[in-house]
């Protein structure tokens, strides 16, 4: 028997009287509790669909280091120069006076499953019934040669939105005329997989514009890419000349760099380089190893509810999970986290939970107007989430498809960031 | 050669029009092509109705949300009451582009380039709103039944509930306020235009692939839902 409010209500004053309830209710434990650590576009989607589905039947506190969270997806628009920084930066003061929820700007350290409870780096200890994680990403350590953390100034990732963002770019910007700007692009599986390459396309744009005899060298451990033939086309028709991608075929995946003498060396040959984005292996964000719920670098998953297949009351969300066949994006994460979110107040209020339904497109910008994506829907099965169909931009299309395209992905930000802000 | 010998009379014209523009319109006839373009949304003549957008009999000097009955966007509200009078001025600056004068308009349409088009459009319009006695005894330009979808699924009664939950799914583009951003606006449809347009992207009739992927995974009771929550989502 589930004991609802009306029931509550129903056993009128003197029992309740009797059962001291409204002195347990009004601290708020008498609320089922969900933690949820990581203010993404899983995380804050997750926490606000919870609050505002469940109208403050369950209590939700979110945990997020940052008080203005800006999102990677589209930065890089703000490299190639088509947004502001500030355009990338939100805040949730709306989730936290709108919807209730306890927005905790803080850094969750640990998990401790058996007691239920996640500890802050400034002291508190949360209790939880249900955890939802969505920490993003963290970086392989030596996966490339000569890289770590200590040399993020020297050579950015910019793989996390915000001030490495910024640093690239005034990188980019300072390259000398003539200079040169070298890419390490990931493995798979990593976040977001056109971004490297739109990455690439709007730096060419930059220089294009203001340093067009510089030049671009990516090193890829990959023989191809997300969007491969539409990013090749688009750079062979405004980039000209300019970049040199080096795939897995021809030693992209032998690098090493020097971040000192800022130097890379592609299968044996060095080159003294002006800019090095370095963008290395990934790994789900260290708190999902903390808790625990990781198998080598990620953390397995249910397709189902995106319940973690280590503890049913621990949910990983977006970059961090291990589920199949949706590629790790914010689209994605924004996605799972409403079938997490459906699951989870459906088990802590009764509502009614149903099947899971996922989607993603990525949109990706080549040149100015001339937008490009990806897409596809996927299903839960039993042993993960599964693509059931999806479409591609064709090479070739006219110029008023792909601004309709690049207007639409402007769409697309506002409705995601709103979904998960607003 | 013919654009700069034609180049004083244009600018004659564009110095008349702050005056005389209303009186300048286009080609009624050659309009009603143009209105195609209008025709999956609004109805206009005898019987017109409201669809997804208000019917447009009437327009000229009407101020901006005032026709009774339609839900209007916030954001047109506010231009109504900021003073915003529908006439050949305002409407040509609309249709050219919609955003430009009403930032959060639900109309999701990216505006007519051709000042020809919009001129010719103007005139069109205008014969449902000079004197609504001479209306033309013709149908809707814009017809409910301009489908062949079974009337069972139509009459489907949709489960909001259900709808929220899909409807999550469309929220990561579609804004929940309606406004339409370089994606449509998609809240306060009739529910049988929303049908329509769900079968029409199934069907791969409309052209986009999105929304033909989407749509192509969703069942007649799926699609009934959706239409039923985004009726009545109005924030």
């Amino acid at each position: 028997m589930t004991f609802n409010r009306r029931m509550f209500l129903g056993t009128g004053a003197a029992a309740a009287a009797a059962l001291s309830a409204p002195a347990v209710l009004a601290d708020g434990h008498g609320k089922p509790r969900v933690v949820v650590i990581g203010g993404g576009a899983g995380g804050a989607t997750a926490a606000r669909y919870i609050a505002k589905d469940s109208k403050g039947e369950v209590a939700v506190t979110l945990i997020e280091p940052s008080r203005t969270y800006f999102t990677c997806f589209f930065s890089n628009l703000y490299l190639g120069g088509f947004k502001e920084i500030d355009d990338l930066g939100h805040n949730y003061g709306t989730l936290a006076a709108k919807y209730g929820i306890n927005v905790v700007h803080d850094w969750a350290v640990d998990v401790d499953r058996d007691a239920k409870t996640v500890s802050l780096a400034g002291g508190g200890v949360l209790p939880y019934d249900k955890l939802i994680l969505s920490p993003g990403i963290d970086f392989v350590d030596g996966a490339v040669d000569g890289w770590d953390l200590s040399a993020q100034n020297a050579m950015p990732h910019a793989y996390k939105g915000g001030s490495q963002t910024e640093l690239l770019k005034a990188q980019v910007m300072a390259m000398p005329e003539g200079g040169t700007f070298a890419m390490v692009a990931p493995p798979n599986p990593y976040r977001c997989p056109p971004g490297p390459y739109e990455r690439i396309s709007m730096i060419a744009h930059q220089l294009k514009a203001n340093n067009p005899t510089a030049k671009i060298i990516v090193a890829d451990p990959k023989p191809k890419f997300s969007k491969m033939a539409l990013f090749q086309e688009g750079w062979a028709d405004h980039y000209d000349g300019m970049i040199d991608w080096i795939g897995e075929d021809f030693g992209g995946g032998d690098v090493s760099v020097d971040p000192a003498a800022m130097t890379v060396t592609i299968d044996g040959e060095e080159t003294k380089v002006d800019v090095c984005n370095v963008i290395p292996a990934m790994k789900a964000g260290r708190i999902a190893e903390m808790a625990g719920v990781t198998d080598g670098n990620w953390a397995p998953v249910n397709a189902a509810d995106m319940s973690s297949k280590a503890d049913a009351d621990v949910y990983v969300l977006g970059d961090a999970s291990q589920q199949g066949d949706m590629p790790k994006s914010g689209f994605s994460a924004n996605s799972q986290a409403k079938v997490c979110a459906n699951a989870v107040r459906g088990a802590l209020t009764g509502s009614k939970v149903f099947p899971a339904k996922f989607s993603n497109t990525c949109w990706s910008l080549i040149d100015t107007n001339d937008g490009v994506k990806v897409g596809a829907t996927y299903e839960a099965t039993d042993e993960k989430i599964a693509k059931v169909d999806g479409f591609i931009s064709a090479t070739g299309e006219s110029a008023d498809l792909r601004k309709a395209t690049y207007e639409e992905s402007e769409g697309w930000y506002a409705g995601i960031t709103s979904d998960m802000f607003s | 050669m013919l654009l700069r010998s034609l180049l004083p009379a244009v600018l004659a014209m564009v110095h008349m029009a702050g005056t005389a523009f209303s009186e300048d319109l286009g080609d009624a006839e050659a309009g009603a092509k143009v209105f195609a373009k209008c025709k999956g949304c609004h109805e206009v003549g005898q019987g017109a109705t409201d669809r997804i957008g208000p019917h447009l009999n009437g327009i000229f000097g009407r101020k901006a949300a005032a026709h009774a009955g339609y839900a209007y966007s916030k954001s047109m509200e506010r231009a109504g009451a900021d003073g915003l009078v529908w006439t050949a001025e305002t409407l040509d600056a609309y249709f050219e582009n919609p955003r430009a004068l009403v930032s959060k308009t639900r109309m999701s349409f990216r505006g007519l380039k051709s000042a020809q088009d919009r001129s010719n459009l103007l005139a069109y319009l205008r014969d449902f709103s000079d004197n609504p006695a001479d209306i033309p005894e013709a149908e809707p330009t814009a017809l409910p039944t301009d489908h062949d979808i079974d009337p069972a699924i139509l009459a489907l009664e949709g489960d909001p509930e259900f709808g929220e939950y899909l409807a999550s799914e469309c929220l990561t583009c579609h804004q929940s306020d309606g406004s339409a951003e370089g994606i449509p606006s998609i809240t306060l449809w009739p529910t049988e235009d929303f049908v329509i347009a769900m079968y029409a992207y199934k069907r791969k009739l409309r052209p986009h692939p999105v929304m033909q992927m989407m749509a192509g995974r969703l069942n007649d009771e799926e699609i009934a839902a959706l239409a039923a929550y985004f009726k009545g989502l109005d924030q």
